[in-house]
């Protein structure tokens, strides 16, 4: 059995029955966040990512936002005080529309070179956030846990 | 994205050896998965479709080169829809079977 060397680059891709839009306020408004992510109330405004979740709170810096296409924001782990001790990472979030009413969201974790720690723990998150975030648009709930 | 593309994507032992290469080190381009297969460039290049359009791989720009990337996520939708699903009951089955010897005793 191989283990795996967690990645300095790590790529997620779901394809969503919803509109850019609803994919765009569905990352970036802690009503619908708080329902996929680990419970976190994210939002992104002023140019800046506030973060909220089981009492510990803190904001990242947005380094591109064009809504509703494309967020790209600084990753310091502020739920975890081992990984927030990590050097700052990256995260792009791309919306594609597709044919039929579906939607491409990738998210691109990187720049991860000074947060082993952090790329070890975020390799199973992001497939659980973007698998859940998928549920909460189609089906207009929360993933049963 | 249906399970049928992802299922079919993996039913075949060379893409699922591309996947296995990409998990041990993602980001790579054609020309390194096609150091390590016997097989054509041509071969490599059709097999990394078909993943491609399962969106099982996705691939990047970075420079002058294109990197293929694993994307796990259609792997977790099939385990939720797929495993999750039979295996949740086997083991409320064997809870079932732990209670009722335990009532018995």
């Amino acid at each position: 059995m191989t283990t795996l060397t967690a990645q300095t680059t790590q790529v997620y891709s779901v394809f969503i029955r919803a509109t850019p839009e609803q994919v765009w306020d569905a990352i970036t408004k802690p009503e619908f966040t708080q329902q996929y992510f680990y419970g976190a109330q994210i939002e992104v405004r002023d140019d800046r990512r506030f973060c909220v979740v089981g009492g510990a709170e803190w904001d990242e810096e947005v380094f591109e936002a064009d809504p509703p296409r494309k967020l790209v924001h600084g990753w310091t782990a502020g739920y975890d005080p081992d990984l927030a001790a990590e050097a700052e990472s990256r995260v792009t979030w791309e919306i594609e529309p597709q044919d039929g009413g579906i939607t491409r969201l990738t998210v691109v974790h990187d720049q991860l070179e000074g947060a082993p720690k952090t790329a070890e723990s975020v390799a199973g998150g992001w497939m659980y956030v973007l698998s859940g975030l998928k549920t909460l648009l189609e089906v207009g709930r929360p993933m049963a846990d | 994205m249906d399970d049928d593309q992802v299922f079919k994507a993996l039913a075949d032992p060379t893409r699922r050896h591309l996947l296995d290469r990409l998990f041990e080190r993602d980001g790579r381009t054609l020309t390194e998965l096609e150091s390590e297969l016997e097989m054509s460039r041509f071969g490599v290049m059709k097999h990394l479709r078909v993943l491609a359009d399962a969106g099982l791989v996705v691939t990047r720009r970075e420079g002058r080169e294109k990197l293929h990337f694993l994307n796990p996520v259609p792997i977790r939708l099939i385990h939720d829809r797929w495993i999750d699903k039979y295996t949740e009951r086997r083991v409320a089955a064997l809870a079932d079977l732990k209670h009722e010897l335990e009532d018995s005793a």
